[in-house]
C-alpha cells in the first residue's frame, strides 16, 4: 500500500473553462464562411423541392424509412441499390483520409458538426456576456442579478439553437412541412419527438458546456490522424527558431538579435476555442482551426515584423526553413503522392458509382420457384409447375409490361387472379408506379414435358423500353434433357 | 517500487511504475468523466430494482416493473391478436361465396389459412398439400367433391365418412373381389379396361363388358365420375390410390374408403373459411358456376392493381 501522501490530490480534474477572444483575419473568415455554408446545407436541405410527378414525394432530400426508399434530387435508391449508400460512405470516409492528407486536421477545424456548433455557440457567449475579459470577468463573480440573467438568457438561446438543430434532423426523414405542422399538433410520431429531445439536449451539452471535451476525450478522430499525419502534413505550427527566446519589445530593442520574434502576448492562446498553446508543439488539444495565425499575424503587423510566427507548415519544410533554406511553395504540400493515390481512390469509387448509377435498370423481374411440390400432375396429365414473380417498377409512374415464356415447348401460363382457360405464352401487365408486388405465376407444360429451364422475359412496352430476364427450373418426372 | 517523478519535458507527474524504460505519465482524467461513471452505477442500481436481476434459489427477483420476457411475448401475441380482430370480425361477415369479390380479403384468408393448414392438415396431406397414396392431393385440379369456396368448405366442416354426422361427405364402393362379386380374371380385366382409358393399357372387351355391368352407376358410361356420389373420374391421370395396375386391382378387390375429420366441430367458423380459401388458391380451385367471378380476373391485362 502506498502511504497517503503519495496519493495524487486529485485523480480526476474540473474542466478549466475556455473563454477564447474574437479575432477577425483570414482563416476566420474562412471559418465564418464554412459555418454559414454548413449550417445552410444543414438547416435549407430538408425544405428543398423537387418535382417527381404524383406517384413520388417532391422533397430534394428524403430519407423515407417507412416506403424504404432514399430521394436524393434527381436520384432515387431502392433498397437493393443501398450499395450506392454505402458507396457515398466510404467515399466520405476516403474523403477524411484525402482532407488529411493535403492539409492536416482542416476537418476538425473548420468543418466537423462539434467544431462548428462550438464555434456558433461562443459567439452567442460573446453576444451575450462580451468578449474574453468580461466572460471571464462574470465567470469569477457571485451569482447576482445580472449573472443569473445573462446566464438565463444565454442557456435559453443556446437552448433554442438545439431545439432548431434537433428539428431540422428529423425533417429529413420525412415531408418536412406536413412534419413540421404535425409536430406543433402533436400528431407526430413518438420516435420524432423523442429524436428531437435527444438531438436537442446533445446539442445543448456538446455545444454548451462540453466543448473541445469531446476532441480531447471522447473523438476518436484525433486518435485517427495522429496515426495519419506525417512530416509531409500540414499543421499548425509554431516557429520556435524565429520566435525563441520570447521576449517584450522593450528587451529587443536593449538586445537586438538576442530576443526572438515572439512576445510573448498570448494573444495566441486566448484565442485558440480548445484553449491550447500552439507554442508547446502539436498537440490532439489543437484542431488546426489557425485562429491562432490570425491573432499572431495581427501582432506581427503591429510591431512591423514579417507574419507567419504562427503558420500552415509541414515538419519538412520546418526543417528546410530552420537551416536556412527556402521553403517549398505550399501547393507541393498539398499535392504529394499519398494525397493523389488518396484522390485516385476516391475518384474512382465516384466515377464507379456515377457509371452503375447511369446503367442501373428502372424494370427488374425477379423469380422464385415453388419447391413443395416441385410440380403438379393436372388431371389431363399436363404438368404445372407454380412461381412466385415479382415485376419491379422503378419509374413513378404506371408502366405497360408483358411477360414472355422463352423455352418449354408447349408451355403456356396463368396468374392466380385469372382464370386458368386464359393462360397464354404472353401476359401483360399495367405494373403500378413505384412498386414491386408478389404475383403467383401457375406454368404448364404438355404431358411427357422433361425437367429443363426456361426463361421468363420482361419487356416493357411503352416508349422508353427496357427488358430483363430471369432463368428458372420447370420441374417434371424423369431426368433432364 | 513506487519512484515518482516529474516527468521534465511536459511537467507531469509519473505514476512511478517503470517496464523497461517505458514510464507513463499522470494525467488525471475529466470530472465529468467520473460523473458519468457514478451516473452509469446509480442506473445499474435502479435497473436492478426494477428489472428482473438478481438470481436466488429458485428463482431470479422479479423487479418492481413486473416484467418478463415471458410476459412480453403474452402481451405481444395479445396485441397480435387484437390487431387481426377487424380482419377475423370481417371474414366471419362474408359468405364464402362473396370471398373472391373482395381481393384484400381473400388474400387475408389464404395467408391466415396456410397458418392453419400447417397446424392441423400436413399431417396427412403433407406441407405442400401435395398428399400422397390415400391423401388427396389438394394442388391438383381433380376433385371427388367439388372444387369451389363452397364446396371446400362443406367438406371441411362435415368431413368425410364421419359417422353421425348427416352431412358428411360419404360414397362406398363394393368390395368387388372380397365379397366375390367379380372373379380375379374379371377384376384384372375391368381394371385393364379402366387403364385403357386414360391409355395406360390397351383395350380390353371384357373389361368393358363387365364395367359396364359393375361401374357405371357411380362411375359412369364415360368412367368420369359422379361428384354427387364421390365416384372419382377413372379417365383421367390422378389416381389417389395409385394408378398402375396392381394398385387399381387392388382397389376394385378391396375398396378403399379413406376419412377426413370433420372440422366443423374442432375449428371456428372463420379458420374453416380461411383454410377454404387457401386450399382453393393452391392453384386448382375452381369458380362458382354460375355465379361471376372476381371481375378483374377476366381480362389478362390488369392481373394486379
Amino acid at each position: 500500500m502506498q502511504s497517503p501522501e503519495s496519493v495524487p490530490a486529485s485523480l480526476y480534474e474540473k474542466r478549466k473553462a475556455v473563454f477564447p477572444k474574437a479575432v477577425d483575419g483570414r482563416f476566420r473568415r474562412l471559418k465564418w464562411l464554412v459555418m454559414i455554408v454548413t449550417l445552410g446545407i444543414y438547416y435549407i436541405t430538408p425544405w428543398l423541392r423537387w418535382d417527381r410527378g404524383p406517384y413520388a414525394p417532391n422533397q430534394a432530400v428524403l430519407v423515407d424509412l417507412a416506403h424504404r426508399r432514399f430521394y436524393m434530387f434527381g436520384i432515387e435508391i431502392w433498397p437493393h441499390e443501398f450499395y450506392f449508400v454505402a458507396g457515398l460512405l466510404i467515399m466520405a470516409g476516403v474523403g477524411l483520409f484525402v482532407i488529411t492528407s493535403a492539409v492536416g486536421r482542416a476537418w476538425c477545424g473548420y468543418s466537423c458538426p462539434q467544431t462548428v456548433w462550438t464555434d456558433l455557440f461562443q459567439h452567442v457567449d460573446r453576444l451575450i456576456d462580451g468578449d474574453r475579459n468580461a466572460q471571464l470577468r462574470l465567470e469569477a463573480a457571485p451569482w447576482g442579478a445580472e449573472k443569473i440573467f445573462k446566464r438565463a438568457v444565454k442557456w435559453t438561446i443556446y437552448l433554442a439553437i438545439s431545439f432548431w438543430t434537433g428539428g431540422a434532423w428529423i425533417m429529413y426523414f420525412a415531408d418536412a412541412p406536413t412534419l413540421t405542422r404535425e409536430f406543433w399538433a402533436g400528431d407526430a410520431a413518438p420516435v420524432a419527438y423523442g429524436t428531437v429531445a435527444v438531438l436537442t439536449a446533445t446539442t445543448f451539452l456538446f455545444g454548451g458546456f462540453m466543448r473541445e471535451q469531446i476532441c480531447v476525450y471522447m473523438c476518436p478522430w484525433p486518435r485517427i490522424q495522429t496515426a495519419m499525419l506525417d512530416e509531409k502534413s500540414l499543421l499548425v505550427t509554431y516557429k520556435d527558431w524565429r520566435g525563441e527566446p520570447r521576449g517584450s519589445v522593450k528587451k529587443a530593442e536593449k538586445n537586438p538579435g538576442g530576443v526572438g520574434d515572439c512576445v510573448d502576448c498570448n494573444q495566441c492562446v486566448a484565442v485558440c476555442p480548445t484553449g491550447y498553446d500552439i507554442r508547446n508543439g502539436p498537440d490532439i488539444q489543437c484542431i488546426t482551426c489557425a485562429l491562432c495565425i490570425d491573432a499572431c499575424d495581427k501582432v506581427m503587423v503591429q510591431l512591423g515584423r514579417p507574419r507567419g510566427l504562427i503558420d500552415y507548415a509541414t515538419l519538412e519544410d520546418c526543417k528546410l526553413e530552420r537551416e536556412g533554406q527556402t521553403p517549398r511553395p505550399i501547393s507541393r504540400a498539398l499535392f504529394h503522392t499519398r494525397t493523389l493515390i488518396y484522390v485516385s481512390v476516391w475518384s474512382a469509387i465516384g466515377f464507379a458509382l456515377l457509371f452503375a448509377l447511369g446503367n442501373r435498370q428502372r424494370l427488374d423481374i425477379s423469380v422464385q420457384k415453388d419447391r413443395n411440390p416441385p410440380y403438379m400432375l393436372m388431371s389431363g396429365g399436363e404438368l404445372r409447375n407454380a412461381y412466385t414473380v415479382k415485376l419491379r417498377n422503378m419509374e413513378s409512374r404506371p408502366r405497360p409490361m408483358q411477360v414472355t415464356i422463352d423455352g418449354l415447348p408447349g408451355g403456356t401460363m396463368w396468374t392466380d387472379d385469372m382464370p386458368s382457360d386464359k393462360a397464354a405464352r404472353t401476359l401483360k401487365f399495367d405494373v403500378a408506379a413505384d412498386r414491386a408486388d408478389p404475383m403467383r405465376f401457375y406454368v404448364v407444360a404438355p404431358a411427357g414435358t422433361h425437367p429443363q429451364h426456361f426463361e421468363f422475359k420482361l419487356k416493357a412496352l411503352d416508349a422508353e423500353g427496357g427488358e430483363d430476364e430471369s432463368k428458372v427450373r420447370f420441374d417434371a418426372p424423369g431426368e433432364e434433357e | 517500487m513506487s519512484n515518482k517523478r516529474i516527468d521534465e519535458p511536459t511537467g507531469v507527474e509519473t505514476v512511478g511504475h517503470e517496464w523497461d524504460g517505458i514510464e507513463e505519465l499522470n494525467n488525471p482524467l475529466p470530472r465529468w468523466w467520473l460523473i458519468s461513471f457514478y451516473m452509469t452505477i446509480v442506473f445499474a442500481i435502479g435497473y436492478m430494482v426494477v428489472y428482473p436481476a438478481i438470481p436466488m434459489l429458485s428463482k431470479g427477483t422479479e423487479g418492481l416493473w413486473g416484467w418478463s420476457s415471458r410476459g412480453q411475448l403474452a402481451k405481444e401475441l395479445d396485441e397480435a391478436q387484437a390487431g387481426r380482430a377487424a380482419t377475423l370480425a370481417a371474414l366471419a361477415q362474408v359468405p364464402i361465396e362473396q370471398l373472391p369479390a373482395n381481393p384484400d380479403l381473400m388474400r387475408k384468408a389464404i395467408a391466415g389459412g396456410r397458418a392453419a393448414f400447417r397446424v392441423n392438415c400436413v399431417q396427412c396431406h403433407g406441407s405442400g398439400a401435395a398428399g400422397g397414396i390415400g391423401y388427396p392431393n389438394l394442388n391438383d385440379d381433380d376433385w371427388l367433391w367439388g372444387g369451389n369456396l363452397k364446396e371446400i368448405e362443406t367438406t371441411l366442416i362435415n368431413g368425410i365418412r364421419q359417422p353421425g354426422n348427416a352431412q358428411t361427405r360419404t360414397s362406398l364402393m363394393p368390395n368387388f373381389g372380397k365379397d366375390g362379386i367379380l372373379t380375379p380374371a374379371q377384376i384384372s380385366d375391368v381394371a385393364d379396361y379402366v387403364l385403357s382409358l386414360s391409355g395406360k393399357a390397351p383395350m380390353n372387351a371384357n373389361g368393358k363388358l363387365a364395367f359396364e355391368a359393375n361401374c357405371v352407376v357411380c362411375h359412369g358410361a364415360d368412367a368420369k365420375g359422379s361428384r354427387a356420389v364421390g365416384a372419382p373420374n377413372l379417365s383421367d391421370a390422378i389416381w389417389l390410390y395409385g394408378g398402375s395396375k396392381d394398385q387399381v386391382v387392388g382397389s376394385i378387390t378391396k375398396a378403399h374408403a379413406g376419412v377426413m375429420p370433420a372440422w366443423g366441430g374442432k375449428l371456428d367458423p372463420v379458420t374453416i373459411k380461411m383454410l377454404a380459401a387457401y386450399v382453393h388458391s393452391l392453384g386448382g380451385g375452381e369458380d362458382f358456376a354460375d355465379a361471376p367471378t372476381n371481375p378483374a380476373a377476366g381480362t389478362t391485362g390488369n392481373a394486379k392493381p
